[in-house]
């Protein structure tokens, strides 16, 4: 793309964003701040399940339908843990645990066994989602399990400039967010198995040819992309809530996300999430009835101009 | 560019080249040309002299929620099966499509809503609601065919699951959660085509023109094209076949195989909601045509067969809640264990049966890939 296009498509969009958001703060400059805010906390919430799903497709290119299946049971996981100990963080490990451990089973069990065959993996995934969805509800049930958060991020914050208070939990979100994608930044590129796994991205058949275990190193990964699952079932079960359905939700917000910023790539996962975080939240701010329409014109829009998402490359 | 051109051009000798443990030479010719000359065999009277007579042995339940519904889902599998067997596209939104074309059939024809539905004549709101489908289906196709191979499934799932979320949100047009009820088959030719028997045959022949269809597509220069395009687009494309307009018209005409089966499972059910084109639906399309088989068109129907009974007789063994267990088993043990669903166990089967090599088909029937 030369340089007069892309001058050209940053003013296409830069302009409608700048003059709506103009708008919106002239027209109502709290409800516009709030939902900046809130679709900023959601895109927290989408990056860190869909970054695991990322990690996942990008060195195995396994899409695991299942993902959504791991939240929820990440997040019944996390919830009943935090009921017998009263302890979030205890729950944020229990979650993750949980999520790990049934995403490490997957891979040694089956997954191991089909290399290379992605089209028989996802179908594979999709089986163990039904089963696991309904094995969840025939043990937990239909109700909606609401987790408290935890004391000390619980209540508002106050006194804040134009929009005066906000949810303390939820603004954590952010934060957690953001440790969280640095987290899994500095775990692949600076470390030896993030170069593994990175190595092993580019070109699996060399990376076992150097002398490296890949078995050990795909199980790791899928451990820590199905961890990353339930994790972010924990968080979610605080803010949004678990029950039956939310899988197929976060599930769509994962494969949205993905396909925005480029599968495999856990920056695009970040930049994909804020966009449909925020794309979702204005939509059912500004127009409700429409709001997954805008979250589609935008999947059309990437993928009529860059079908492999913002930094996708080619598989 | 003729098939037989095309084969030379390919350097291949069998249409089929997944089929590589097939016989020697001389023999396959011989099987060719019976098949190409002689299509009808004993097994093809039987079946389809058991369709037509179906209705006279069997009960009204029977005719109408076993073999209908078989029927109706089986056709709208069918247009995944001719995507994803000959297109190598496994799509999931067909049951989106299905979908588009019931609802346009509700709002452009009649329904139990007031406001939504423009009560148009029934011939020409289900011409509308075919023809909406298949450009939907066109478009569908048009954004999936830009990413290949397990892009297209999420992308598939994707716009699948929004149009869910619209028709679930939007009450001007789609009517939210209630959707569209009592939209049924009109009162044609004397007959009330909502009664089990006209109904089943209505289905019938909507299901065989659908199968005798795809048979005689696959066969075509287009249908040859785009196997090739299946199994190598660059050399499709090297060849100066332009791969991605084969590839969108794949999905226009499954989509139009699609609305086709759509309307007459709105009519079955007599309703269109939400829920009929939620992720629930549109994976259980995936599960038909995977448990049948993709690699013929009358694996789709088998598959909605086996799903059928199941789902309708799940009750009688284990609890009613709990069919969707049974059918996620099963079909992880038909993918787990079979290269290509039902039938592909049966031709394992017969082939390890009939010839001293069938062991080695049968070898090459467990755990390879089914569709590309």
């Amino acid at each position: 793309m030369t340089r007069a296009w892309k001058v050209f498509w940053t003013l296409v969009i830069a302009v409608p964003v700048v003059v709506l958001t103009a708008w919106g703060l002239q027209d109502n400059a709290r409800l516009f701040v709030v939902t900046f805010l809130n679709g900023l906390t959601l895109a927290s919430l989408y990056f860190i399940v869909a970054s695991g799903f990322t990690l996942v497709f990008g060195l195995m290119r396994n899409v695991n339908l299942a993902h959504g299946s791991l939240y929820l049971l990440g997040g019944y996981l996390g919830f009943f843990t935090a009921q017998f100990s009263g302890s979030w963080l205890l729950a944020l490990a229990a979650g993750f645990a949980a999520a790990a451990l049934v995403g490490l089973a997957m891979q040694v069990s089956i997954f191991r066994f089909m290399p290379g065959q992605d089209l028989r993996q996802t179908m594979v995934t999709i089986g163990l989602s039904i089963v696991i969805a309904d094995i969840l509800m025939w043990a937990i049930g239909a109700q909606v399990h609401q987790m408290s958060p935890p004391p000390w991020l619980d209540g508002p914050i106050r006194n804040l400039p134009v929009i005066r208070a906000y949810s303390t939990y939820r603004f954590s979100l952010l934060p957690i967010g953001i440790v969280i994608g640095v987290a899994l930044w500095l775990f692949l590129n600076r470390t030896r198995v993030g170069m593994m796994i990175r190595a092993g991205v580019d070109d699996r058949a060399m990376l076992a040819a150097a002398g490296v275990n890949v078995n050990l190193v795909f199980a790791t990964t899928f451990a820590i992309g199905a961890g990353l699952a339930g994790l972010g079932g924990v968080i979610g079960a605080v803010e949004l809530s678990m029950v039956p359905g939310e899988d197929t939700r976060l599930l769509l917000a994962s494969l949205i996300v993905v396909i925005v910023g480029g599968m495999g790539s856990v920056v695009g996962a970040a930049i994909g999430a804020a966009i449909f975080g925020l794309a979702e939240t204005y939509g059912l701010a500004y127009a409700p009835t429409y709001s997954v329409v805008f979250t589609f014109v935008i999947l059309v829009l990437v993928l009529a101009f860059r079908p492999r998402g913002i930094l996708g490359r080619p598989a | 560019m003729s098939a037989a051109n095309w084969r030379r051009a390919m350097n291949v000798q069998n249409p089929r080249p997944a089929a590589r443990n097939s016989p020697a030479p001389a023999r396959e010719a011989r099987v060719r040309r019976f098949t190409f000359e002689n299509p009808v065999r004993a097994r093809h009277v039987i079946v389809l002299a058991f369709l037509l007579a179906y209705p006279w042995f069997a009960t009204p339940f029977f005719t109408y929620q076993i073999g209908a519904q078989t029927l109706a889902l089986g056709l709208i599998a069918l247009s995944l099966t001719f995507l994803g067997g000959y297109g190598g596209m496994i799509s999931l939104a067909q049951m989106t499509v299905a979908g588009i074309a019931g609802y346009m059939v509700a709002i452009f024809g009649a329904a139990a809503t007031d406001g939504v539905t423009l009560g148009w004549p029934w011939w020409l709101a289900v011409l509308l609601g075919i023809v909406i489908a298949t450009l939907a289906a066109t478009f569908i196709g048009w954004l999936s065919v830009r990413t290949e191979g397990i892009y297209t499934i999420m992308i598939t799932l994707a716009i699948g699951v929004a149009f869910y979320y619209l028709v679930l949100q939007n009450y001007t047009v789609f009517n939210g959660f209630q959707g569209e009820q009592k939209v049924f088959p009109p009162t044609f030719a004397g007959l009330y085509w909502r009664d089990a028997t006209p109904f089943y045959y209505l289905t019938l022949f909507w299901a065989l023109a659908g199968y005798l269809f795809v048979v005689y597509l696959v066969r075509t220069p287009f249908g040859i094209a785009l196997q090739g395009i299946r199994d190598n687009p660059r050399r499709m494309h090297a060849l100066g076949f332009n791969v991605t307009a084969h590839r969108v018209a794949a999905y226009a005409v499954a989509g139009t195989i699609a609305a086709v089966g759509g309307v007459l499972f709105t009519w079955y059910n007599g309703l269109v909601t939400p829920g009929s084109v939620g992720t629930h639906w549109l994976i259980n399309i995936l599960i038909i045509a995977v448990l049948g088989g993709m690699r013929h068109p009358v694996g789709p129907f088998l598959g909605a067969i086996v799903f059928v009974l199941l789902q309708t007789f799940a009750i009688d063994v284990i609890d009613r809640e709990r069919f969707n267990l049974v059918i996620g088993l099963v079909f992880l043990v038909i993918v787990l264990f079979s290269r290509d669903g039902l039938l592909g166990w049966w031709t394992a089967l017969s082939a390890r049966l009939s010839t001293q090599r069938g062991a080695a088909t049968w070898k090459a029937a467990r755990g390879r890939l089914y569709a590309r």
